[in-house]
């Protein structure tokens, strides 16, 4: 079987006064119908990834790559008509905060029906789809969110809307960049799980990304750890442990504990080699 | 070596005073503006205005105000004895239009030294006050807002009457607005500032905090609104002259200079349309210069 | 993920948001109102040196001069006077004309539509052609039609009107042909048409004049032009500022992953988003045009307000030139107000909660 995603040697750049600067610098993995989560402090790159993958890069900076295949698709030369046959219908995304991320003078309901209308046949199967959507995503009263406005919505309520509109038209790779981080910590646990449920049933590839270690050693099967653009180490969370770099490691020491923190606390060591 | 030297010295990360930081910062704004092209056309254009109008009695062929013979010398053509020809009293119009750019020049200069500093004051005090003051002070800017502005420069000259001095007060009176509000958010940015509470914690008189400590820093971006303003403020003083309420003849300003070749308009063109380009160009430069420095010291409108 | 997930839509129970927020936009109106009054009570009796002179025109007998020097109280304190002078303008009476020797008001009445039809189409024009163009330069930022529509905004910003104004008669009026001279229509129509509206265009085509229409449309099409360029300059700069900022936000993104097409982002998304504040900028420009209208009604012999204005700035005519501001002022903040209105309804996020 081959992979959904093989990624090979990515590399963003954005020009600035200074010359150009990379802020992923050859990135390669391969992804199948699993969870693989990205981890890395804030600007190592991984929301970068994320959005090359889907073409996404914004503009002036540039992604390139020796390979970016999906389901066997050339990404890298992949025309304006070829990405909108993929994004939305077979790849999409779910950003950090949906108070940005969803558009605050459109209802839900249109911002949805915009989703559903790709694959659905007219706009009645539409509709229908978005209210099931809806509800999938557990919400309890999807006709009055349907004629809400973003703004209109708590965090929790807004995400999910999110995931709704990523998810109806059943993708095969869901990006999630941060998808939990702009949420309160109880609302957290409660969206994870609906995200959780519904890649599992729909058997989708997923890329995690996200700046806690915790979390997506929870939540994936594998993760990536970078650090300064570079992929520093790749591991199967449920031997996170036994990671053998030592910026893994530090991350994962800085985690809490139950039975008992260390004293001092520790701090997070940087080494001017990793970033090679 | 001493220029790479002093370069070093402008742009270098740590300051060792607070007047090598401003140079810097001032340099730095400057090699940014450099780079932008029309900004730097701008920049040229008003030069040579400033140039024209200190050197206007040296490089005028005639005299800007009696004029040669009216029987041979009216309403010529661009030529070579006369550059862009001559008016309906037999004036060189390159020697007026020279001759125009003094008046440009009193105008935009008094406005701006007039305009400013009410503009600071009212603003400085209303943001620095607050309560009710601020709610009237800026309640009285908002009425001069809501006309305008040269519908109420018209309605002060009319009621000042007609002249330069008027239109300059006309303008400068209609003018302010826009920079008591600027001065005001600003103000209220800096007020609750630590450094400012603990001139207060010292002492000090409101009014020396306000013009010690909370002009100055106000200053700078009024300033730069003002240049922003410059083509407008051209423009108005223009149009105030074409409707025979500024400059009163026979001084040479622009745009009385339109209003009089407007009656040649369809045969001897030439009259009306030279201090036209002469206006547009200036404040062309004008506004080319204003969006450029605003580019650079606004990096929000840059994108 | 019980009701209270949706945050409630009004807090005051009886009264609408919405409703509250108009309350205090037509409260800021009066107010502002009140302060236009005082600004041209200002200029009218306290700035002349002779506010009665300034009223009658130095031609006045000696007792006509007294007649309105008893008229306009000057015998009592300012405050009163001032009382005196809002109590006459709230009553329409704006004073008699020098000039025409009719009341203030009614000499405003008569020419104010021929300003507004002018201004009307020039800022259709304008709008229809600033928007896309500002769009168009967003979206192509940096490249060569960006360049184009940014210098030709500047060139907007920089000409003087009365002049481009001049240049346009000379080449498409006297040199092409192009287009009808001064004035709103030719003589040989003018009594073909009654008055029902005051606006040319419309009464013409209310009759079924349409060689009068036409000839009325070749008449207002220059003026209309230029003004509508002035226009143009300011609302395709500020669609271009509004659009790169709506371009830059997170749901354009969360759209391209959607799949939508780039097309329906910008006209949909993003320009939905820059319309809420655009309002106010077509609002403000349409206001402008009366500034603008001053100068281009006398260089194209329009017989509307800004014309009415500098006739009687030339014979001193002091109260037909402060009814003649106040009128334009008021209009200015009416707009104003009305854009506000529209704000309201344009963005759900100041509609429901106002």
């Amino acid at each position: 079987m081959s992979a959904l995603l093989e990624v090979e040697d990515l590399r963003v750049t954005f020009p600035t006064r200074s010359g150009p600067s990379e802020v992923v610098r050859g990135v390669s993995f391969t992804l199948g119908r699993e969870r693989l989560g990205i981890v890395g402090e804030s600007g190592s790159g991984k929301s970068q990834t994320g959005r090359a993958i889907l073409g996404l890069t914004p503009p002036p900076g540039r992604a390139t790559a020796a390979r970016l295949a999906f389901d066997g698709i050339d990404l890298r030369n992949a025309s304006p008509g070829q990405w909108r046959s993929l994004r939305g219908i077979r790849m999409s995304m779910v950003m950090q905060d949906p108070k940005f991320s969803l558009n605050p003078v459109m209802t839900i309901g249109r911002q949805l029906m915009e989703a559903a209308k790709r694959t659905a046949a007219d706009r009645a199967e539409a509709k229908d789809r978005a209210m099931a959507m809806l509800e999938a995503v557990q919400i309890r009263d999807p006709a009055r969110v349907f004629k809400a406005f973003p703004h209109e919505l708590s965090g929790g309520m807004g995400q999910r809307a999110m995931i709704a509109m990523m998810l109806i038209t059943e993708p095969d790779l869901l990006i999630a960049d941060e998808p939990t981080s702009a949420l309160d910590v109880t609302v957290q646990i409660e969206v994870l799980r609906i995200l959780d449920r519904l890649v599992t049933d729909r058997g989708m590839g997923l890329i995690f990304i996200s700046h806690d270690l915790r979390l997506v050693s929870s939540f994936c099967d594998r993760v990536l750890v970078m650090y300064a653009g570079r992929v520093v180490e790749e591991v199967k969370a449920s031997a996170l442990a036994q990671a053998r770099h030592p910026y893994t490691q530090g991350l994962y020491g800085c985690l809490p504990r139950i039975e008992g923190s260390v004293r001092p606390l520790p701090t997070l060591q940087r080494d001017a080699d990793w970033a090679l | 070596m001493t220029l790479i030297a002093s370069r070093e010295w402008l742009l270098t990360e740590q300051p060792a005073s607070r007047g090598q930081a401003r140079f810097g910062q001032a340099y730095r704004t400057w090699l940014a503006l450099r780079g932008n092209r029309l900004a730097m056309v701008g920049l040229g254009i008003t030069v040579v205005l400033i140039l024209m109008a200190i050197f206007a009695g040296m490089l005028a062929p005639y005299d800007p105000v009696q004029g040669g013979d009216l029987r041979t010398e009216r309403l010529l053509a661009p030529s070579w004895a006369h550059l862009m020809g001559t008016d309906d009293l037999a004036r060189d119009i390159l020697s007026r239009i020279l001759y125009g750019s003094r008046i440009t020049l009193l105008v935009v200069g008094l406005v701006a030294v007039i305009a400013t500093p009410v503009g600071l004051f009212v603003g400085t005090i209303a943001g620095y006050f607050g309560g009710w003051v601020d709610t009237v002070l800026m309640r009285v800017t908002d009425i001069f807002l809501a006309f305008p502005q040269l519908v109420l420069a018209l309605a002060f000259v009319a009621a000042l009457g007609p002249g330069i001095e008027n239109a300059i007060i006309a303008i400068a009176i209609t003018s302010w607005p826009p920079y008591a509000r600027l001065a005001r958010a600003e103000t209220l940015t800096i007020r609750d500032a630590d450094h400012i509470a603990a001139i207060r914690l010292q002492g000090a008189h409101s009014a020396r905090i306000i013009w010690g400590h909370v002009v100055p820093l106000c200053l700078s971006s009024v300033i730069v609104r003002v240049t922003l303003d410059m083509a407008g403020i051209i423009l108005t003083a223009a149009g105030l002259g074409f409707l025979g309420l500024g400059a009163q003849p026979p001084q040479p300003e622009w745009g009385a200079m339109i209003a009089e070749g407007r009656q040649f308009i369809i045969d001897d063109w030439w009259v009306a349309t030279m201090p036209g380009i002469a206006i547009f160009i200036v404040s062309l430069g004008f506004n080319f210069l204003g969006d450029g420095l605003r580019d650079v010291l606004d990096p929000k409108a840059r994108k | 993920m019980t009701t209270a997930d949706i945050e409630p839509e009004g807090r005051h129970g009886a009264l609408p948001p919405w409703l509250l927020r108009l309350g205090r936009l037509l409260l800021s109106l009066v107010f502002t109102l009140f302060g236009l009054l005082l600004v041209t009570f200002v200029i009218g009796r306290v700035v002349p040196i002779d506010p009665v002179l300034a009223s009658v025109g130095d031609r006045a007998s000696a007792s006509a001069y007294h007649a309105v020097y008893l008229k306009l109280g000057l015998d009592k304190p300012v405050w009163e006077q001032f009382l005196i002078y809002v109590n006459q303008v709230l009553h329409g009476n704006l004073g008699e004309s020098v000039l025409t020797s009719r009341p203030v008001l009614d000499d405003i009445r008569d020419v104010f539509p021929a300003t507004l039809e002018l201004s009307t189409v020039a800022i259709l024009l304008g709008t229809l052609v600033g928007i896309p163009a500002g769009v168009w330069a967003a979206v192509r930022q940096g490249r060569l039609s960006d360049q184009i529509v940014r210098i030709l905004g500047l060139v907007g910003y920089s000409a003087p009107i009365f002049w481009l104004g001049l240049l346009g008669l000379l080449l498409f009026y006297a040199k092409l042909g192009w287009v009808s001279g001064p004035g709103r229509i030719d003589i040989a129509y003018e009594f073909d048409v009654t008055r029902v509206t005051g606006l040319m265009l419309v009464d013409c085509a209310l009759e079924g004049q349409w060689p009068a229409f036409w000839n009325a449309v070749s008449h207002i099409m220059l003026p209309a032009s230029l003004l509508g360029y002035y226009s143009m300059a300011y609302i395709s700069r500020m669609t271009r500022s509004f659009m790169l900022q709506e371009l830059g936000q997170e749901y354009i993104i969360t759209a391209r992953v959607k799949g939508v097409s780039e097309a329906r982002i910008v006209w949909v998304h993003a320009l939905r988003n820059a319309a809420v504040p655009l309002v106010t900028v077509v609002a403000l420009s349409y206001g402008g045009l009366l500034q603008g209208a001053v100068l281009t009604e006398t260089v194209f012999a329009w017989p509307g307000l800004g014309m009415y204005l500098t006739n009687s700035l030339g014979s001193a005519d002091m109260n037909a030139v402060l009814g003649a501001t106040l009128v334009i002022g008021a209009a200015f903040v009416t707009l104003n107000l009305l854009s506000d209105v529209l704000y309201t309804f344009l963005d759900p996020r100041v509609r429901r909660r106002g």
